[in-house]
């Protein structure tokens, strides 16, 4: 292991230790509250296409959009000031505190101005700057960074936070409950609110038409550090506008049901500075409020900081659709095992924030933990503005891996390590290039077997790629799975009898690991009536893909479609066991093909078994595939997260039960091992964290005795890793005997 | 507002463990006694034929708001999904007096009941527009940033919603 890779895995380690728990109660309960929230909306994926489109709308106009705030809030009598980047932000926020001579500013939450860092900028000013959001102000008073966008202190237990409380506070009695702790917390806040003179805020949204602000909040700090002082200062990325308020709807009724499962959070303001309500003087306790002049002050400073550029550039673009919910934070294997601030980066966390961080601090800092996408695609429905998050993450991926000289294009193909030709690290080369890597394993197998399972060879993968030792290795079959269709004759329904035509797809693994399952999705389809060819055709460049490879996986795509463009012409359909392959056919092909040639594959491909539930149910019969021995019918099924965002889970589950099988589900998200990211040595005891879930309940008493079988192969690899019973496609199970 | 709208406010308010009543705007004082802990402060209703009871001290001063236990405030506007009330800030300290105090109690008029969130912002939209402000409140204040979900982060601790028919 490397030396950084080393201190990456001890990092991780810690963290797993010290803030796991916390972090995955948290987490995991937010995830599972947004399913159950976004579940009671009958109109969910009308309100996130709305969402999409105010958000593509409301960024292409967005010059546009902010004269007409600008003028708006200007017509309302506050002052609208936009702020190159963060320097220029906190000038114009401590110009603002001086003049008015502030001593106290409160603040409640927000991520641009942690992204800014402006409480330093007024701590240097002699401003006394406090959090007035309970999360945020233990990480003040702990002097830490957020690790969640919406729940900062989300890695912090309650028994971290009374310990902290009675340190800092030198506490007569300790405080225990959350309810304890929540009160003092409200009261110690309360007397700094009380004494403020600036209140700071973020903004969710703003609408140009009227210089409204949209803020959502639970705990009502925002709104008393609005109504209390006299000055309001809100600072908002520019992306923050939207046309009117109306446009405010869809996003009230998902930002909380996204983010935590609330259906609405408790607070949602929509204020139109400066507001009527009187200040609140403390100082002047006896005097009625509504008597006392109100001269309420207010500031927007819009924040461009990289966003501007973001906006002009094709990829990163959709990151400013973001409506910061954490959705994808929340859904994300990784983040429900350690929180965003273990990762590195500077502000944001959570999917995107490769996407944030690469706009706002550059390539570098998103480098650090971009690593961390598994690509597996959980966070795509998860996110209520439907943006792409994996995408932005594989072209980031792809930038750094160029560098500034962009030379990679010409040593992508084979293993051959040219140092000298581009930054790619061996890793990435390795797992990029992992087509030619399987060929030469079957070629050489069981040589290459028993070389890549001797200590000296171990060790030499563990330094070069970074594949932890831990880790079984894929066993490469001597015969892959086309020569074995080869060797017994080819189809042996004959095209002229068939229901139907289909090519069964050799993907990489199919055809030199997991040769079995292809063996046996042959093996259905044929019972079923079917005609199957098995011709030879390229990777699908998911591998290269994975590793940021952008246009080693686009070659792949044309050239798939080319091999397979005549066996859709001639209505072959297109079967696919693996199902990370079967995502880049119907999603990321997208990018890759000619809209045409994309939608002819899409609409032509299926899964192994959403193709058996389509056979079985046009007619064929389940009596001609196999059913339970007697009352061994428990099956444990994990699904694979790409074909679960397809929502293709289903159909696996149809056709077990159709045939008589008693189906138990998989409830995590994803099961830690998602192609590469499992292998690496640094990941290695995070992977295996996150599959604890699944784990867990595999071993429980009603899963325990249960068959097990998983769609994908970095699933079934972790799952024999994690279980000891072995796991199998469920092809197999289905495949006549 | 029909009656089924009226119905699912008051069932969404029942999820949200909110008490809510139902009277008329002549026994508006009685209904308020029952759902009120002394001090009592609050904001003039602005409903016409509808006032709050001479008990409630009004334009209190911010010692007041601070020992006040309740705060009576109206909810110009409600959203029977959500069981969510509108407190509209005005410069009779509304938004204060709903803020402060430990238990707030909402006064909504049944026809001011709206089904769903297009429909509140389609009015939040003229009040915006013309310079207002307001909370769309659901519940009581919340966090979970303590371990564990408390109720009354910053704000009150408990929401109750007089419904006058
Ligand atoms: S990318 Fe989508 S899911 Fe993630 S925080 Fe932004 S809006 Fe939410």
């Amino acid at each position: 292991m490397s030396s950084t890779r080393d201190e990456k895995a001890t990092r991780i380690r810690h963290f797993l230790a010290t803030e796991g728990d916390a972090v995955a109660e948290g987490t995991r309960g937010f995830n599972a509250g947004r399913y159950e929230s976004v579940g009671r909306l009958d109109e969910y994926e009308e309100l996130k296409d709305r969402a999409r489109a105010i958000k593509e709308d409301a960024i292409e106009r967005l010059p546009e959009l902010v004269d007409q705030l600008r003028e708006s809030v200007e017509a309302n009598g506050g002052t609208l000031y936009v702020a190159d980047d963060a320097d220029d932000a906190n000038r114009y926020i401590r110009e603002v505190v001086e003049e008015r001579d502030a001593e106290t500013v409160v603040k409640s939450k927000s991520m641009t101005t942690e992204e800014l860092e402006v409480n330093d900028e007024l701590r240097a000013a002699d401003v006394d700057v406090v959090e007035t959001d309970l999360g945020e102000w233990v990480l003040q008073l702990a002097d830490e960074v957020p690790s969640h966008i919406i729940a900062p202190a989300i890695h912090k237990s309650r028994e971290g936070i009374a310990e902290l409380f009675e340190t800092t506070f030198d506490l007569d009695e300790p405080l225990e409950t959350a309810e304890e702790l929540t009160m003092f917390a409200r009261e110690k806040l309360g007397e700094r609110i009380a004494e403020a003179d600036v209140g700071m805020t973020g903004a969710n949204f703003i609408a140009a038409d009227s210089g409204t602000l949209l803020l959502v909040t639970s705990e009502g700090n925002a709104r008393k550090s609005v109504v209390v002082p006299d000055t309001h200062v809100a600072v908002a990325g520019v992306e923050k506008v939207v046309p009117s308020v109306t446009d405010f709807q869809p996003f009230v009724e998902l930002i909380g049901r996204s983010g935590t499962g609330q259906d609405i959070t408790s607070y949602v303001s929509l204020l139109t500075p400066p507001a009527p309500s009187p200040t609140v003087e403390f100082d002047a306790p006896d005097v009625p409020m509504t008597d006392g002049e109100t001269n309420r002050e207010f500031h927007l400073v819009l924040v461009d900081n990289g966003r501007m550029a973001m906006r002009e550039d094709e990829q990163l673009k959709e990151t400013l659709y973001c409506i910061r919910c954490s959705a994808c934070a929340n859904s994300c294997g990784n983040f429900q095992s350690v929180g965003g601030h273990v990762f590195g980066g500077e502000t944001y966390s959570g999917g995107i924030a490769t996407g944030w961080e690469t706009g706002i601090e550059g390539l570098d800092v998103a480098a650090e933990f971009n690593d961390l996408c598994t690509g597996c695609s959980r966070c795509v429905n998860a996110c209520p503005v439907k943006i792409d998050i994996p995408w932005i993450n594989t072209v980031v991926r792809d930038r750094i891996n160029r560098g500034e000289g962009g030379k990679l294009d010409f040593l992508v193909e084979g293993l051959t390590p040219d140092e000298e030709s581009g930054g790619l690290d061996l890793g990435k080369r390795f797992f990029g290039n992992f087509s030619t890597v399987a060929k030469l394993g079957s070629a050489t197998a069981p040589v290459s077997n028993w070389v890549a399972g001797t200590r000296p060879a171990r060790r030499l993968l563990a330094k070069t790629v970074g594949v932890d030792p831990r880790r079984d290795l894929p066993s490469f079959q001597r015969e892959t799975f086309r020569a074995w269709f080869e060797r017994r004759g080819g189809a042996q329904v004959p095209a002229a009898r068939a229901r139907r035509e289909a090519v069964v797809y050799p993907d990489l693994y199919t055809n030199h690991v997991q040769v079995e399952r292809g063996k046996a999705a042959v093996r259905t389809l044929e019972a079923l009536g079917v005609h199957v060819v098995v011709p030879e055709v390229p990777s699908s460049g998911r591998a290269p893909l994975s590793q940021g490879m952008v246009s080693t996986a686009a070659r792949h795509a044309h050239e798939v479609y080319a091999a397979l463009a005549e066996h859709v012409d001639a209505n072959r359909d297109i079967v696919v066991v693996e199902p990370s392959d079967l995502a880049m056919f119907r999603r990321e092909y997208e990018k890759f093909l000619a809209p045409k040639s994309f939608e002819r594959l899409d609409m032509h491909s299926y899964e192994v078994m959403e193709y058996v539930y389509g056979l079985l149910h046009v007619g064929a019969e389940t009596t001609l595939l196999s059913t339970p021995d007697g009352d061994d019918a428990g099956v444990a099924y994990h699904s694979h997260c790409q074909q679960r965002t397809l929502g293709l889970e289903s159909y696996t589950v149809a056709v077990l039960e159709d045939l008589g099988y008693d189906v138990v589900t998989s409830e995590t998200e994803c099961c830690g091992m998602a192609g590469s990211f499992g292998y690496k040595s640094e990941y290695y005891e995070l992977s295996m964290d996150v599959g604890e879930p699944i784990r867990e309940q595999f071993e429980a008493a009603d899963a325990a005795n249960r068959t097990v079988v998983a769609s994908g192969t970095s699933c079934l690899e972790q799952l024999d890793a994690l279980l000891s019973r072995p796991t199998r496609h469920p092809v197999e199970l289905v495949a006549p005997r | 507002m029909s009656a089924g709208t009226l119905s699912a406010f008051e069932r969404s308010l029942g999820r949200l463990d909110v008490d809510s009543t139902r009277t008329v705007a002549d026994e508006l004082d009685d209904a308020l006694a029952s759902v009120t802990l002394d001090p009592v402060v609050g904001a003039p209703l602005p409903f016409g034929g509808c006032s709050l009871p001479d008990w409630v001290r009004t334009d209190p001063t911010p010692a007041e708001l601070d020992e006040a236990k309740t705060g009576v405030t109206a909810a110009e506007l409600a959203v029977a999904d959500y069981g969510s009330v509108v407190i509209r800030a005005t410069p009779d300290a509304t938004e204060q007096v709903s803020l402060f105090p430990d238990v707030h109690v909402a006064v909504v008029r049944a026809a001011d009941v709206v089904p769903g969130m297009p429909e509140a912002f389609e009015r939040l939209a003229e009040w915006t527009a013309d310079g207002d402000s307001a909370i769309v409140a659901t519940g009581p204040s919340a966090t979970a940033d303590m371990g564990a979900l408390v109720k009354g982060a910053h704000g009150p601790k408990e929401v109750r919603v007089v419904v006058v028919e």
